[in-house]
Parts: C-alpha cells; structure tokens; sequence
C-alpha cells in the first residue's frame, strides 16, 4: 500500500470538510467534558490541532516540513494536556479531546466506503496522538503534584518569634525524616541569625508521635543544646502522653509542658523575666 | 604545626579556632591549655569554634576531654559559636558533649561564665 499516497489523500478529505468535521469534534469534545467548556471555546483550541493534524499528514514522511509539523503538533497538544491537567479534568476526557477527532471523521466518511484505507492510517496517527496527550497529561500531574508536596513543606516549618530570645516551631503534621532534618537545620539557623537562647517545639498538630518521631525531637533538642540555646517541648495531647508512656520513650531532662503558653512562661522565667498585670 | 592561641582576659582563657582542625592540633591544644590553667589560674575556658566547618568524633571527644581536664582545675568550659551543620554532624555521630556548657556565641559564653561564678 502506497502510504505516503493514502495519508496524501486522506489530508485531502481532511481539508475539504474542515468546518464540518472541527465542528462536530468540538460538539463531541464539549459533551465528553460535560460542557465545562463551550464550544466556541474548544473550537478555537482544536482548530490549531486539527491544521497541523492536516499538515503532518500531507508532508512527506520523515524530513522536511512534515517534520516540522508534527514537533510543533507534539508542542500544541502537550500545552492542551498541560492546561487540561492544571484546570483539574480527568485523563481519561483530556484523551478524548484528540480520540473523538476520529469519531467525527468516521460519521463523515463511513459513506465514502473508498477511503477506507486511508481512515486505517489516519486512525493511527490518531492513536499515537491519544497516546502522546495521555503521557504528557501525566507528565504533567506528576510536577504538580511534587510542586505540591515541596511547596506544603516549606509552609508547613515556620519558625516564630515568641519573644526576645524565645522562638516557636509549631510542628503541623506527620513527622517524617526529610521534614525533621527540614525542622532541625531551620530552627538552628534561626538560633544563630536571631541571638535566640530559648526554643519551644510545639507539637499540638503531630497526630501520632511514635519511637522515630521522639527519637526525631530528641535529635533537633540535642542539637539545639550544642549551639546554646534551651528547648522546651510543648502541646502534648493526653493520648500522645499515653502512647509516649507506653512505648517508654524517656524525654530525659527534656523540659516538657502541656501547653505553648507553659512553655512560654517556662522559658520567660528562664530568661529571668516575668509577666504581671500592668 | 600549627598552634592554636589562647588569649587570657581577666579569669578567662579565650581560645578561637580560626584554622582546619587537624587531631595533633587539637592535642597540642589540649596540653597547651591544660599548661596555662596551673599558669594563670583561671575559672574559665571559652572555646570559640565559629569559623570551623567541620568536626568529626575525634575532635567532638577531644572537646568534650578538655572540658573535663578543665573541670578538673576548678575552670568551667564554655563551646561558643558552634554552627548548625556542625551541630547537626555531631548529634548525628551521636555526641551530646556532655559537661562542655555551649553559647551561641563569646558574649553570651561570657555572660554564662561570669553568671555562675
């Protein structure tokens, strides 16, 4: 089979019945979204993909500006899956966007019994098209989602100024090892840049505090003590007092206090100040 | 070799590593310091270690063996300027620096000797 004549062909019919066939892709795009998107506006995107659809068909195989196309057709549709991913739609509709091109060419040509052939290989570019959309719509969750989680990281470890010379780390959230080493290098620094001689870890917000996670705190303490400053461990929940007791994890002479309000006035009495009525 | 000064100001020897430590360096230091705590009888050793970068156990133990040294001529020693990777280092290789007392840096290593003389 002459394909290079057939694919030739097919982006003959393809150019012919260009409004007919972008018009009904766009109708079948809108109703797979569950018109989250109007018409006009899936026009306008799919139009660009369906020209260079025609271009990439009607250029010879490998070189020359066939080539061209299909590099810029991968660009388009990689932006389409990029856009669809970020405004939340699923894979599975970011894909019909380009398989339903096919559905609307074959309303047209299944009266044209002749061209056939030509569908069968349009019908692959298309595949491989789906496909593409399918890889870079992932490609594409997947940087969210790790922008996310480095992002939620870097928000969920402020270090606070209580007073002078006393600083907070409230600890939101399960602690693992990336987020205590995170904490840890934080917290010293802020030692060294504030002149702070006092530090509260307020773990109100860790759900569960099990063996590694005290083993964690124990750490940041010990290091902070290297440097000179004076930890103080608060916002211990009943329950969490009740799972530290039964696993006999030994604080040592870790001051701890029940609330960040102790541990403020702890530390306060520390530093030799003392707060009264005015 | 290179030698480590130590300056005395009033009771206080002041000791500020400004070099790579090397483990003969800090033995030399050791003897030195030891041999100037009968000379001048002083009551207190501030070690400044801001400009070191790295420390690794031998050196951590050696700090913590002339704080014990110093104790033992009534002297207490206060580790001043450590710096957080150093600090991070040591209690990953699992050395708290047990009676060395640390500051943040030589005015407060000097505030907590004249404090608790």
């Amino acid at each position: 089979m002459d394909v290079d004549g057939s694919q030739a062909r097919m982006a003959a019919f393809l150019r012919d019945h260009q409004d007919k066939i972008v018009g009904r892709w766009s109708e079948l795009v809108v109703a797979g979204v569950r018109g989250r998107s109007s018409v006009v506006e899936a026009r306008r995107e799919l139009e660009d993909i369906y020209s260079l659809i025609i271009a990439v068909m009607s250029g010879p195989g490998e070189a020359g500006p066939g080539e061209q196309a299909r590099v810029e057709l991968r660009a388009v549709l990689a932006e389409f899956s990029r856009s669809r991913a970020r405004s939340g739609f699923a894979p599975g509709e970011t894909a019909l966007g380009v398989f339903s091109l096919k559905e609307a060419v074959y309303e047209l040509i299944a009266d044209a019994a002749d061209l056939m052939p030509e569908f069968l290989a349009f019908s692959r570019l298309i595949d491989n098209l789906g496909l593409y959309t399918f890889e870079s719509y992932a490609a594409a969750r997947e940087r969210i989602i790790t922008d996310q989680a480095t992002s939620m990281l870097e928000l969920s470890t402020p270090v606070v100024r209580l007073w002078d010379g006393i600083i907070a780390v409230p600890l939101v959230g399960t602690l693992d090892s990336a987020r205590t080493q995170l904490v840890m290098e934080k917290l010293l620094e802020t030692l060294v840049a504030t002149g702070a001689d006092h530090a509260v870890l307020d773990i109100t917000g860790v759900p569960t505090v099990d063996t590694e996670v005290a083993q964690h705190l124990l750490k940041t303490v010990n290091a902070a003590r290297l440097l000179g400053a004076e930890c103080t461990v608060s916002g211990i929940r009943p329950q969490v007092a009740q799972t530290i007791v039964s696993l006999g994890i030994e604080f040592g002479d870790i001051a701890t206090k029940a609330t960040l309000a102790d541990a403020l006035a702890h530390a306060l009495s520390r530093a030799g100040l003392k707060v009264g009525p005015a | 070799m290179e030698r480590v000064p130590i300056l005395k100001i009033g009771s206080t020897l002041f000791v500020s590593i400004q070099i790579d430590l090397q483990d003969e360096t800090v033995i030399r230091l050791q003897e030195d310091l030891a041999t100037e705590l009968v000379a001048t009888r002083a009551t207190g050793v501030i070690i400044d270690i801001t400009a070191v970068e790295i420390v690794d156990s031998f050196i951590g133990r050696m700090l913590t063996m002339i704080g014990s040294i110093s104790r033992l001529f009534d002297a207490e020693t206060v580790l001043v300027g450590m710096r957080p990777a150093v600090a991070i280092t040591l209690t990953e290789l699992g050395l708290s620096l047990r009676g060395v007392r640390t500051a943040l840096n030589a005015e407060k290593g000097l505030e907590l000797l004249s404090g608790s003389s």
